[in-house]
């Protein structure tokens, strides 16, 4: 018998109120695998990524974590089947230091897995162990970025999330991201990135999926559409 | 939820002056500081649902009134109760009541919660204002202060003013204290979470409805504690303890003295009551200078009066502290007060 997806989307409808986003979306990503989300703005990435954690309940489609249905789940409850996610405007807790930060997240992973303890962690990330009593709105806006990255991995996730996670930082700042980010991959967690930067992106995924106007597009392996300017251009626009 | 070394310092001298003041205070002060320090109490558990949980509530006398009428339902008028059996009773009383109503509030959020809250406030005062065996819209006197007894060994006499005055400081302090030490724990954390990003601390895992809960009933239960206090104090309870004026005031009171403090909220009971009585000597028309000075308080203070404690403390740390050895972080546009680093 195969092994069940990581993740896995069937024919996923979301709306906001009477606006119809997502037009029966579906993917799926097998265990281990990081996958680009890509697509223009306002095409559909973040709201996917909101129907996946429950946050804007898809109204019809079917959503899977490790062969488990999860479409109609609380968000805790996704949260809590080893889903972690970086989000969109990185929602770190400005009244909360950045120790608290973590230690609010901690939590065991599947069957009590503890790959990200707190010293792991601060180890990834030692701008925050240099910061570790300052408070979320005393950050930087890559300590921020980082602070979030380093939550999310407090919760030993099987599958990470990062939404637009280099968004409005300096190049330096973003460079260090993406070597957090690499070195995550390299610890095994299944992950799903969005962001701008499409050929950083395409070198670290296996697989990429492009969205337009809620549907996709185009799905293959990342490396496929790293040699296929013509597609860039088509739906990416660059 | 921490607190810097001169801000603890000057909370230090607080309680210090406050344990000092019947010594030097008339009766008609010291029992004035009484009132306002349970006054204290009632905000400190308000602020634990706006200040930290980001619930505004507008109908937390509700629990403040119920304890109080609790109170009276048990102490008979012939003879005392034991203070175990009716503090007992009175914060049972206010939990249940809170788990009930908070069971339904926070199913909701924003100006929907604040209707809410009042609403049911509201329907209690309704049924106690028109309930003739509890004295109806003219209240109910509770005739005897409850017994602080071990076995035949009475430990404090509640009818002796001092000691009623420092059983109320050390309330004062005991909540203070247990309120710090709840925001201090993972559930604190939690709920601070909840208050700066609720759907971000769903997506960490957390049932944050089932948190936001726990919290209103501590938070009602603590306003139980308040009016418990207040109906053993002045031996009266009436619907006007729990009805939307109340609400009002202890909102204000919290607004005011500075939200997510603890310790601002009982600086603006006191900042209130002494207003309050300063300007009731002044003029009959007292109530308007108390909207002007409400309404200079939040246009020059926008952290409420426990802004200016912090401010003090930022003094005394630059008076403590060797030059050069300053190592505060840049201040932040949406600092939250007294939560300095």
């Amino acid at each position: 018998m195969s092994c069940p997806a990581a993740l896995k989307l069937e024919n996923v409808h979301t709306y906001y109120g009477a606006s119809h986003i997502l037009h029966g979306i579906g993917f799926s990503l097998p265990r281990g695998a990081t996958l680009s989300l890509l697509g223009r703005n306002g095409m559909g990435k973040t709201t996917t990524v909101r129907s996946i954690f429950g946050l804007t309940p898809p109204a019809r489609g079917r959503i899977e974590v490790f062969g488990r249905e999860i479409t109609s789940l609380p968000t805790y409850e996704i949260a809590r089947l080893g889903l972690a996610l970086v989000p969109e405007g990185r929602g770190i807790f400005p009244n909360l230091n950045v120790e608290e930060n973590l230690v609010m997240a901690a939590r065991s992973g599947h069957k009590g897995r503890m790959d990200w303890p707190l010293n792991r962690v601060l180890d990834l990330c030692p701008r925050l162990a240099e910061r570790i009593r300052s408070f979320g709105n005393h950050l930087s806006g890559g300590e921020q970025q980082m602070l979030s990255v380093a939550r999310a991995l407090m919760t030993n996730p099987d599958i990470l999330i990062l939404d637009e996670a280099t968004e409005g930082l300096a190049p330096l700042v973003r460079k260090e991201i993406w070597s957090v980010i690499r070195r995550i991959k390299a610890s095994g967690i299944t992950s799903i990135i969005i962001d701008k930067d499409i050929n950083t992106m395409l070198s670290i995924s296996d697989h990429c999926v492009i969205l337009v106007k809620g549907r996709v597009v185009y799905s293959a392996p990342a490396e496929e559409l790293a040699a296929s300017p013509e597609i860039h251009q088509k739906y990416l626009g660059i | 939820m921490t607190h810097s070394k001169p801000l603890v310092f000057l909370l230090l001298l607080g309680v210090f002056g406050l344990a000092a003041f019947p010594f030097a205070g008339s009766e008609f002060y010291t029992e004035l500081a009484v009132r306002l320090m349970i006054l204290g109490i009632f905000a400190m558990s308000l602020d634990l649902l706006i200040g930290y949980t980001g619930l505004v509530s507008f109908g937390h006398a509700a629990f403040f009134g119920l304890a109080g009428y609790v109170l009276a339902i048990i102490t008979p008028e012939s003879a005392p109760v034991s203070i175990w059996f009716a503090l007992l009773a009175c914060l049972a009383a206010s939990a249940l009541a809170a788990l009930a109503i908070g069971w339904i509030c926070v199913r909701t959020s924003g100006v929907y919660f604040i209707m809410i809250t009042l609403a049911f406030a509201q329907m209690l005062y309704y049924f106690f204002n028109e309930n003739t065996a509890l004295g109806s819209s003219d209240g109910i006197f509770i005739y005897h202060k409850p017994t602080v007894n071990i076995g035949s060994f009475q430990l404090l006499d509640l009818d002796n003013a001092h000691t009623f005055y420092y059983f109320t400081l050390a309330s004062l302090v005991l909540v203070y204290l247990l309120l710090s030490t709840f925001l201090k724990a993972p559930f604190g954390r939690v709920i601070r979470g909840i208050k700066a990003n609720e759907a971000r601390t769903m997506a960490l895992g957390f049932n944050t409805r089932r948190y936001k809960l726990v919290s209103f009933i501590i938070s009602g239960t603590l306003a139980g504690f308040a009016g418990f206090l207040e109906a053993t104090f002045s031996g009266f309870v009436s619907p006007a303890h729990l009805g939307w004026h109340e609400s009002g005031l202890i909102l204000m009171t919290v607004i005011l003295g500075g939200i997510g403090t603890l310790y601002g909220p009982v600086l603006g009971a006191f900042a209130m009551g002494l207003m309050e009585d300063s300007f009731q000597d002044m003029t009959d028309h007292w109530l308007l200078l108390m909207g002007v000075f409400v309404i200079a308080v939040v246009l020059f203070l926008p952290n409420g009066i426990a802004g200016l404690g912090a401010r003090g403390a930022k003094l005394l740390s630059g008076v403590f502290r060797p030059s050069g050895g300053g190592t505060n972080p840049p201040a932040a546009k949406n600092k939250i007060p007294g939560e300095e680093p």
